[in-house]
């Protein structure tokens, strides 16, 4: 019997690992038109990022954050939503988490402090993502556009406060004061002294935990089926009495708080300080990796886990290949989406032909 | 003489569905040649085969006894084969000469060929008494006059064989008694027309022979003036199929529904709905008859909570239905199934389930709030068993919940539907086209629910542009045109042409 459609092991594994492959060919040809090996390069980079144990631990510390931001950018998806701000939403969850932090870090234990820090980050993220959800919602200026916009506003008015307020008094450096320990994340190399010398911190753990979390309210949850059906058909939800714009409006909130909150990783799990610029992109890794993970848990995992493998790999790779720049993670995250979002179904066809041509054989 | 047309042992599959298989038959020349068949019978492969949409997997066409390989819509119009399709390809904000025009301007500069064409075209709307003004816009038209300018398209083309697919679907009676001399006027000049239909009285009255076709096959080949409707159904549907359906005697109940003076305009303050005022009672099925687009469809969202009426009043047992003071009807679907309404929207797949959830999941859809257990979950195993009983009690084939129920076809996504909004013991029911896309063994168990329903005394509320479907079901009939109810007629007034007349707007004669 001929199949019109692929199987989902095929679009859930075979798929985004047969993108992934080709992004990795193509990087591989780059870095030998460089003039450098690029199976050496592959080596290193599987070595300093995955089997080195302390390297390992830096993968998963930036995964930490990555998680947070493919959570984000894949909840609004699910509402059919295409959340560009994340970058901005985490910039401002920094400073929300930052105005908390310095209020308090002096009278609070850490048992009191980092969660309320969180608090902060997620409150300021979700308000950053409340106004272009509204305006979505109630006036349909699109998400997408206004997102990006946000994304401007917050970068602009970070280095205004941060410049104008929280540089402290004779300080040259755009960051603010350095955090009292109260408000430092718990390490995990306490437990697990393997992971040796790294940030690698509980914030993790959250992520691991935000995950769950996702799974559960997306698919099993009267409000997650609401939210997937909108983000399938506006029309048929309307119908099914689902309410809209509430919905739209709730789901920025829930993914700009999600954004806020990888804020808490990298500033207080490993800089103690809020500096100019300290997202990095990592909200629009998010992105790549709601895309590439398919907005499934597992799925954002591991492309949470291999983006953070690719800046700790690449990282080292600069430093033993002096051919091959630091911006090479850049690169390969730019093929990464290429392949896996754009290019999505490339192979779609081929493996299509491919297993009907099997089933025919065997006489199936 | 050569058939003008001759498929010879066309096959075609789509993946596991085998839509042509082994389809054989002349069309004569000049002659008008109806091919009937259920949903999915394959004609429509057939006559995209034949325009060159698709192509065979194997077999032969024959144009004028020249076998031909037709592989692009081009090269069937090259042919001479023009097609009317049952959605129209025109662009409404251009006029009908300028869609005549399109893909064939003839080079560069428009304005030097627009006088010829224009000159042609007011020939040809006269040689065959179109009635259609070239500089007139298409928005403005009316959907028989557009569906003229499809013809007139084909004609300018210069199409000997003119491929019509359902195009009465959307016509009033009248409209469709005026296509039908157009037809015959390109008969007796020696155009072959194949007409593509579901509705045997149309292949009764125009055909001079019809070929029947079941499950991909030709299961019949007649001359019209030998056959009977009778036959022509059994044929189709392959069994014979009960005509009148078992029904309690007409009892109504207590007054469940009144509509008083209802108005609704659009952004622009055009009239959609004027001046509606009707009652419905327990027990009893109203029928809204009238050709699509004519504010049947606003009615029933109005009734269903998806859409909020400009002015009047709507009781539902006796209480006003919550339209006051909202600025839209975000949410009030829900509050209205809280009320007990219930509702199977005409559009399906655009309003009542969503195409990517699987069976399972859609059987909830609409009431995803009352299978939440205390942590705002969903109860699985409960949905599951509903869903198993559901789907067994309405039949739904393939039986499995987690099949994705955009594969299902249309009847059995129907049944769902249906299924779902019965299953929430609704007081009012509102059905929008309850049989649309729906083939005809399942029309007659869709029926059968909904009658049922009306014994158990359910006020049923449904709209259909399909007459027959109205006669079978309605114990009142509402016709409705111009966004007004043009008349209100009890069943055993039932009369084709009175309602024809209605559907199109004269109610005084």
């Amino acid at each position: 019997m001929t199949k019109t459609e692929l199987p989902r092991w095929a679009t859930g594994f075979v798929l985004p690992i047969l993108n992934l492959m080709s992004a990795l060919l193509v990087a591989g040809l780059v870095i030998h038109l460089l003039g450098e090996s690029p199976s050496e390069s592959l080596r290193i980079l599987v070595d300093s990022a995955i089997l080195d144990p302390e390297g390992l631990g830096y993968t998963l510390f930036y995964a930490s954050t990555f998680i947070f931001a493919g959570l984000a950018v894949s909840i609004a998806m699910q509402a059919g939503l295409f959340n560009i701000g994340a970058e901005g939403q985490m910039y401002v969850g920094g400073l929300g988490l930052t105005w908390a932090v310095l209020a308090l870090d002096a009278h609070l234990p850490a048992i009191l402090m980092i969660p309320l820090a969180m608090i902060g980050a997620a409150v300021f993220g979700a308000l950053w993502a409340f106004i272009p959800g509204y305006l979505q919602a109630k006036r349909g200026s699109h998400v997408v556009v206004t997102t990006i916009m946000f994304n401007f506003i917050a970068a602009s008015l970070m280095n205004f406060v941060i410049v104008k307020y929280l540089i402290p008094e004779g300080q040259q450096n755009p960051a603010s004061r350095v955090f009292a320990d109260s408000a430092a994340l718990p390490l995990l190399n306490k437990l697990l002294p393997v992971f040796g010398d790294t940030p690698l911190n509980i914030s993790f753990v959250l992520a691991l935990l935000a995950l769950v979390i996702y799974g559960v309210v997306v698919w099993r949850s009267s409000w997650g089926y609401q939210l997937r059906a909108t983000g399938l058909n506006a029309h048929a939800a309307h119908y099914a009495g689902v309410k809209i714009s509430r919905t739209i409006i709730v789901t920025m909130l829930v993914s700009g708080a999600l954004a806020g909150l990888c804020a808490v990783n990298s500033v207080m799990g490993s800089t103690h300080y809020l500096s100019l610029n300290f997202p990095a992109g990592a909200g629009f890794v998010g992105i790549a990796i709601a895309l590439m993970g398919r907005q499934h848990p597992v799925g954002i995992f591991l492309s949470s886990v291999l983006f953070g493998a690719l800046i700790q790999g690449g990282f080292d790779l600069s430093l033993e290949k002096p051919n091959i720049p630091q911006e090479t993670f850049i690169f390969i995250q730019g093929l990464i989406i290429l392949f896996c979002g754009a290019m999505e179904n490339f192979y779609a066809p081929a493996i299509l032909k491919l297993l009907n041509a099997t089933r025919t054989n065997k006489g199936i | 003489m050569q058939p003008a047309v001759e498929f010879r042992n066309i096959s075609k599959a789509f993946g596991a569905v085998q839509a042509n298989a082994d389809v054989s038959f002349a069309i004569a020349k000049g002659s008008i040649h109806g091919v009937i068949g259920e949903n999915g019978a394959g004609k429509s492969t057939l006559m995209s085969i034949l325009y060159g949409y698709y192509n065979a997997d194997s077999g032969q066409v024959l144009i004028d006894g020249q076998p031909q390989d037709i592989r692009t819509s081009q090269e069937a119009i090259a042919l001479g084969i023009g097609m009317v399709h049952q959605h129209f390809m025109l662009v409404e904000n251009m006029t009908v000469l300028d869609n005549v025009m399109l893909g064939n301007e003839g080079g560069f500069k428009l304005a030097a060929k627009r006088g010829a064409v224009e000159a042609k075209l007011r020939e040809i709307c006269d040689r065959y008494r179109l009635d259609v003004d070239p500089l007139a816009t298409i928005h403005d038209l009316s959907v028989g006059a557009q569906q003229r300018v499809e013809i007139l398209k084909q004609i300018y083309r210069s199409a000997n064989i003119l491929i019509l697919d359902e195009p009465t679907a959307v016509l009033t009676a009248q409209e469709t008694a005026s296509l039908f001399e157009i037809l015959r006027l390109f008969k007796e000049q020696g155009k072959t027309i194949i007409l593509i239909t579901h509705k045997l009285q149309e292949i009764m009255e125009i055909t001079d022979e019809v070929t029947v076709m079941r499950a991909g096959r030709v299961v019949g080949a007649v001359k019209t003036a030998e056959t009977s409707r009778e036959e022509l159904a059994n044929m189709m549907v392959g069994r014979p199929i009960q005509s009148e359906l078992p029904r309690a005697p007409y009892n109504p109940g207590e007054e469940v529904l009144k509509v008083s003076n209802l108005q609704l305009l659009d952004a622009n303050g055009v009239a959609l709905l004027s001046d509606i005022d009707f009652t419905l009672r327990a027990g009893e099925v109203v029928a809204i008859a009238g050709v699509s687009g004519n504010g049947q469809s606003e009615l029933l969202e109005i009734l269903s909570g998806m859409r909020l009426p400009t002015a009047g009043r709507v009781e539902f047992n006796g209480r006003a239905l919550p339209y006051e003071g909202r600025t839209n009807a975000d949410g009030l679907p829900a509050e209205f199934r809280e009320l007990g309404i219930g509702h199977v929207p005409e559009d399906r797949l655009r309003d009542g389930v969503i195409k990517d959830f699987s069976v399972m999941q859609n059987t909830v859809f609409g009431y995803q709030d009352k299978v939440k257990n205390r942590w705002g979950l969903f109860d699985y195993k409960k949905i599951a068993q509903r869903c198993a009983d559901l789907m067994t009690a309405f039949d739904v084939r393939p039986n499995n919940p987690d099949l994705r129920i955009g594969l299902l076809s249309g009847g059995n996504q129907q049944k769902v539907v249906i299924a779902r909004e019965v299953a929430a013991k609704p007081k009012l029911m509102l059905v929008g086209q309850p049989t649309r896309g729906v083939d005809i063994g399942t029309i007659e168990s869709i029926h059968t629910q909904l009658l049922r329903l009306r014994d158990e005394g359910v006020a049923i509320l449904l709209s259909s542009v399909e007459l027959e479907e109205v006669r079978a079901l309605a114990d009142r009939i509402i016709v409705m045109s111009g966004g007004r109810i043009t008349g209100i007629l009890p069943i055993d007034e039932f009369d084709t042409t009175r309602i024809g007349l209605l559907m199109g707007g004269m109610n005084k004669h």
